[in-house]
């Protein structure tokens, strides 16, 4: 069982009148709100944060990439990814995703992941989102309907840069490359493990079936709501045939650690209502223009994500709605695993995406929580699917001997030091 | 009385309806994001006078054919592969409206001498820095019969067809077709309606008539000054308590233009 500390990296100063005097949190977010002096601050708050679960033992620590929107101030992921190869050495670096149709050309996500899998040693999970439309088509003016196209065909290009050893021409419809020679090559041969996040497109789970990717049910949601979704896609894992391994599927969970269930909701509740209240709140329009759906998914009838009546809904839950609809996990240490343990069976998961920070919580009670479930919550979790043990289809595979960075980055200073005191001359002597 | 349904297929095997009625000289219809009816008051109107021909754009009919077409060129030459299907007796003239016109305009620019006249009904595909036009793709129903209709009560009404949204099948159905059409319109009108006609648009060269709507909030009357600005030979019609849905809202004034500047 892997856990993955995920950062959305939110705005945390949205005023509160933010539903009332806004249109919108994603999109035409009003400009004037961000700060770029508080953002330096917080960028490193957050950056820590990741660093700190690495510490604590987590086996991953996650990012992703959204654009002009007030809960996630991440638009380029890797820049977030590549510091933390720098400063951690454990934890598995999993950026979930780059949007790849949004690359122009795709290679350079192909470059870009590789230059992380080199510098971490083999510790990237990659992430390859379609992209909400709110960030691919109204932030970064792809067409709905030949988005899927794209990114399909931007799929098959990274792959294939990965995994050939020659240079090859590519006469793609949206891209057209003479000489495709991805250069640098990741460690992880010929692939690292690939996380399709999805909201509920029938495509997304053949696609994930097809290629033996894992498939990320990445929403706010929660668990229960999330169970109809992943029973949906596990029914369709039986019928192509494929094992039921739990690696296949992965699922976002909000997690609140206290030391008791009432300290929980005083310590956190402000804070994940902030999230729901201001951070959710998104202008309808922007989250379903036509043609980014596909048919085959509209006619199914599972459109989960940003729809209206959530948006309604949104506005008057309590923490109280919260706990009990199971969008949070909230409590004590034995709380928090018992529902742990019920959602990670439930939903056949083998990888938990536990988003710790949320809103404007701040950065001690962020850690609290994070070190309780560390410490008293994780442990008893680990083993829960012991068949995946010897199944490592779904995991990074990192080199033994790699770069630790915390501590190369000390022996060079102090070898510089020696060195410098050897070779250095009479006093006053240039 | 609605129009006749008949079926046309393109040389590329690309099948579609045809909606059609009237006699005299031919007249081909383009039709806009929001579709074609056979109800069409305007087609009606117009084919008292005309022999109507109004073919139905892949997305927006029974058939499936919509990713056969993405993007301008394979709309403009699409178009005119219907206008050959038809097999008329000489150069007809062109109607279209808002997507159609704009389709419709850069056939004109493309195939200069294969068209008689040129009407163009509230037309999309300019794009004016100063005066951004409101993006549809991201607007909800009632804004829509807002930005759409001089009347937005009717134009609801217009939009729904009376549909009941509370009847999930109902809704479903709603939201495959609107899902199809607008998606398909998104090939040339997102995220900007503007596909570079501007380059061409010197190219066109038969009289043309540009209608505009004065409640148009879509395409303003900055915009349709602009048509008639850009286009040598042409001559423009604002047409008073009608928007962008000019056609619904007031066909006989437009097909009253349409005659008096054809025929």
């Amino acid at each position: 069982m892997k856990f993955v500390w995920f950062n959305l990296m939110p705005w945390p100063d949205l005023p509160d009148d933010f539903r009332e005097n806004h249109r919108s949190v994603w999109v035409d977010i009003d400009s004037k709100l961000f700060d770029p002096e508080r953002a330096n601050g917080l960028y490193h708050e957050y950056m820590d944060q990741l660093e700190f679960a690495d510490e604590m033992g987590f086996d991953g620590i996650g990012v992703n990439e959204h654009h002009q929107n007030g809960y996630g101030i991440m638009p380029s992921p890797n820049l977030i990814a590549a510091a933390l190869a720098r400063r951690t050495s454990n934890a598995a670096i999993c950026v979930i995703g780059n949007s790849i149709a949004l690359y122009n050309p795709p290679i350079r996500v192909a470059e870009e992941f590789a230059m992380l899998d080199c510098i971490s040693g083999g510790r990237l999970v990659a992430g390859f989102p379609v992209g909400t439309p709110m960030d691919t088509n109204f932030g970064y003016g792809q067409i709905p309907a030949l988005t899927r196209d794209k990114y399909d065909e931007a799929h098959e290009l990274i792959i294939r840069a990965w995994a050939e050893d020659e240079p090859f021409a590519f006469d793609g419809k949206y891209n057209q490359l003479r000489y495709v020679n991805c250069w640098p090559k990741p460690i992880q041969r010929p692939r690292p493990p690939i996380y399709i996040p999805g909201g509920g497109s029938i495509e997304t789970w053949d696609f994930c079936l097809d290629h033996d990717y894992n498939y990320s049910y990445l929403s706010f949601n929660g668990h229960k709501a999330g169970r109809v979704l992943l029973e949906g896609y596990w029914e369709r894992v039986a019928e192509r045939d494929k094992d039921e391994s739990p690696g296949r599927a992965s699922f976002a969970q909000i997690i609140c650690v206290a030391d008791t269930d009432a300290q929980a909701e005083e310590l956190y509740a402000e804070h994940i209502l902030y999230f729901f209240n201001r951070c959710l709140h998104v202008h309808p329009g922007f989250a379903d223009p036509p043609g980014y759906r596909t048919v085959k998914t509209i006619k199914a009838g599972k459109l989960g994500g940003l729809r209206k009546e959530n948006q309604e809904m949104f506005k008057t839950l309590t923490w109280k709605d919260l706990v009990e609809g199971g969008f949070v996990i909230a409590g004590s240490p034995d709380t928090v695993r018992e529902q742990m343990e019920q959602m990670i069976k439930d939903l056949r998961i083998g990888t938990v995406f536990g988003l710790f920070h949320m809103g404007d919580m701040p950065d001690w009670k962020t850690r609290f929580s994070t070190q309780l479930f560390a410490e008293k919550v994780m442990p008893s979790l680990k083993n829960i699917w012991p068949e995946l043990e010897t199944d490592d289809r779904w995991w990074c595979h990192p080199i033994e001997d790699r770069v630790r960075p915390e501590f190369t980055i000390e022996s060079a200073r102090a070898r510089a030091q020696m060195e410098s005191q050897a070779n250095s001359g009479p006093e006053g002597v240039i | 009385m609605p129009l006749e349904v008949q079926r046309l297929t393109t040389r590329r095997g690309i099948g579609c309806d045809l909606l059609t009625a009237g006699d005299g000289p031919d007249l081909v219809f383009f039709h806009g994001a929001g579709g074609a009816s056979p109800d069409d008051p305007l087609l009606a109107t117009l084919a008292q006078t005309f022999r109507v021909h109004a073919p139905v754009w892949p997305g927006f009919g029974v058939d499936e054919t919509e990713t056969a077409i993405e993007d301008m060129l394979d709309f403009t030459l699409h178009g005119w592969d219907l206008v050959d299907a038809l097999d008329l007796a000489g150069p007809p003239l062109i109607v279209g409206h808002s997507m159609g016109a704009m389709i419709a305009a850069e056939m004109a620019s493309v195939a200069r001498h294969d068209l008689q006249q040129l009407v163009l009904l509230t037309p999309a595909g300019m794009w004016i820095d100063a005066e951004p036009t409101p993006d549809l793709f991201a607007m909800l129903p009632f804004e829509m019969a807002e930005t759409l209709f001089h009347d937005p009560v009717m134009g609801e009404k217009v939009m729904t067809g009376g549909l009941d949204f509370d009847d999930n099948d109902a809704l479903t159905a709603f939201m495959v077709s609107n899902s199809r059409r607008l998606g398909t319109a998104g090939k040339i009108l997102f995220p900007i309606p503007n596909r570079r006609l501007s380059k061409r648009i010197h190219r066109i060269g038969v009289p043309t008539l540009v209608v505009g709507g004065e409640s148009d909030g879509l395409v303003p009357p900055n915009y349709i000054e602009l048509w008639g600005e850009s286009i040598a030979d042409s001559s423009v019609v604002m047409v008073a308590e009608a928007g962008h849905m000019v056609h619904v809202e007031q066909p006989q004034a437009v097909a009253d233009a349409i005659v008096a500047f054809a025929t």
